[in-house]
């Protein structure tokens, strides 16, 4: 791995389907796409629905392939999945058969360790999320906020280099979010790991990212990019409060002309 | 929420710096509205009605035939089946012929649970084997398995064959069904995360697939558990000298009403058995499924 390439970079990537229920035709759901994120940062993709973020993550993740372009990880393409990219989705994908801490050991069961090293760096990484004393429990005895912090400590366990997370907060009600954020804020943080936020709330990219990729309609582009220069990046319940943020939001929603849309 | 959490919720609650008489009065709805013999009373109350109506049952088929007139080889009273079974007992060898239904229906069982499984999850790894198999798989589905019986003694002769092969084609479908259900529904993301872990396919199976594929397992076993008597019973009832079935036939034939009303109820034990061992099974694989509330 090269030590000055950027964590993750995506060159002019795009990416078609077939279309259903209609042969031969394909439709595009990304375009000519080409970011790439520093080692250590947390950049967000926003968008609307619909705008191919799910596709970016697949890429990423190695589970599905770009038609054009190339998508590299620390210099290296990704060809498949890389034991070195994490990612988490809305759902929390716990196995309801195991307890918290065999879920999070999941993700080390292809790593040359032994079960004693499991369940060690298991625990290591459920004491870091706050989760130390469910340990034992199963998925469904925790609340909707532990399960995602268990599906962090999951994410995070295997140390990964980039961390994806895709709407990770979109099922959780207003106020568990705003404490998740912050409790994932400050995890992030203390890993140092390189994370892709992807997510339709403005206000979230805001308060937790340092840089924040707007995206179109389908087929999804870049249509801008925003360095939010803002301290306090482990903790976005202060970072909201700052005056400044509320100009980058208002920026965005001017931007993605969201006062003229009729339709949602 | 889960029961769990719901609790320590509860077990929070005093510690809160609420008034005494305020913490009172927002606990009261919570607590048992009723006093507790009442608790009791009710809880009582159920198993003591059904006991009711099997004593009432038991009394009628006692004493209403005779009343009106319907003879004992229509239907015999409580007390003649009674004593029919001793003299089963005694003369007629019972003990020999439950054991052998018995083992046969579990044999049956074990045998067509693991085949039903095996060609479920099998069907369910290979979208194309099941596609091609499909139109087959719903006509034998369909076809009365039963009624195989007396084709199965025409070639394999009066044996063990014939009702265990029968009782294994009834248990095979509902498991298969089952099992190729969960394969088909399982969540792809799940699937997703373990390729994202690099696990190979086996590995996907075994920690992804498999468990996930528990609860509908475990449905099919317990219907499998059911039909796997009736199955037996219909090998038995068609051809053989064995079995609670073969005593049936040969009931009927001495008009030995009785001796055909026993032979039921021992069927039934049999297959009451065999379904509470699954159900015993089923809560102890699928313990992490919070129970519904009563």
């Amino acid at each position: 791995m090269l030590n000055n390439a950027p964590a993750l970079e995506l060159d002019e990537v795009t990416r078609r389907f077939p279309a259903r229920g209609a042969p031969g035709a394909l439709f595009t759901a990304v375009e000519k796409l080409s970011f790439s994120v520093r080692r250590g940062e947390f950049v967000a993709v926003v968008g609307p629905s619909g705008c191919g973020k799910s596709t970016i993550l697949n890429m990423v993740a190695g589970l599905d392939r770009p038609t054009e372009g190339r998508v590299t990880l620390g210099g290296e393409p990704v060809t498949g999945p890389s034991p070195h990219v994490g990612f988490m989705l809305q759902k929390d994908l716990l196995l309801p058969w195991r307890t918290i801490v065999h879920n999070v050991e999941f993700g080390l069961e292809t790593r040359p360790l032994n079960g004693a090293q499991r369940r060690e760096r298991a625990l290591a990484e459920l004491k870091r999320c706050r989760l130390l004393d469910f340990a034992e429990r199963y998925p469904h005895q925790l609340s909707g906020g532990q399960r995602q912090r268990a599906a962090l400590a999951r994410t995070l366990a295997i140390d990964p280099d980039v961390v994806l997370l895709d709407e990770p907060f979109s099922a959780l009600d207003a106020q568990t979010k705003l404490v998740l954020q912050r409790s994932f804020a400050e995890t992030i943080s203390g890993s140092g790991v390189t994370t892709v936020l992807i997510t339709h709330d403005l206000s979230e990219a805001v308060a937790m990212s340092d840089r924040i990729f707007v995206m179109s309609e389908r087929p999804g582009r870049i249509v801008e990019e925003i360095e939010v220069d803002l301290p306090d990046r482990e903790n976005p319940i202060a970072r909201r409060a700052l005056p400044r943020a509320q100009d980058i939001m208002s920026h965005i929603f001017s931007m993605l002309h969201l006062d003229e849309k009729v339709d949602a | 929420m889960s029961r769990t959490m719901t609790m320590t919720d509860s077990a929070e609650a005093p510690a809160a710096a609420v008034p005494a008489a305020a913490a009172a009065a927002v606990t009261a709805p919570a607590a048992p509205a009723r006093p507790l013999w009442r608790d009791w009373a009710g809880a009582a109350l159920v198993p003591a009605a059904s006991l009711a109506v099997l004593v009432a049952v038991l009394l009628a088929w006692q004493f209403l035939p005779p009343l009106l007139g319907v003879p004992k080889y229509i239907i015999p009273q409580v007390t003649d089946c009674l004593s029919e079974l001793v003299r089963m007992y005694e003369q007629e060898n019972l003990v020999m012929h439950f054991v052998s239904t018995a083992t046969m229906s579990v044999v049956g069982f074990l045998a067509g649970g693991l085949l039903g499984a095996a060609f479920g999850y099998a069907l369910g790894l290979s979208p194309l084997w099941e596609k091609v198999l499909s139109p087959y798989l719903l006509a034998l589905q369909i076809a009365p398995k039963v009624a195989f019986a007396p084709l199965f003694i025409l070639w394999f002769g009066y044996n063990a064959w014939p009702k265990l092969i029968v009782t294994v084609l009834v248990v095979f479908f509902p498991i298969l069904v089952n099992v190729l259900q969960s394969m088909r529904t399982v969540d792809r993301d799940l699937v997703n995360l373990a390729r994202a872990y690099s696990m190979r396919k086996s590995q996907i199976f075994w920690k992804v697939l498999f468990p996930s594929s528990m609860p509908n397992l475990m449905a099919g076993l317990r219907i499998g558990a059911t039909l796997a008597v009736i199955g037996i019973t219909v090998g038995e009832l068609v051809g053989g000298e064995v079995g609670l079935g073969y005593l049936i036939t040969y009931g009927e034939g001495q008009a030995n009403t009785a001796m055909v009303f026993n032979a039921i109820g021992l069927l039934t034990v049999i297959g009451i058995a065999m379904y509470w061992a699954v159900a015993a099974i089923e809560t102890r694989v699928l313990h992490y499924i919070p129970r519904a509330a009563h």
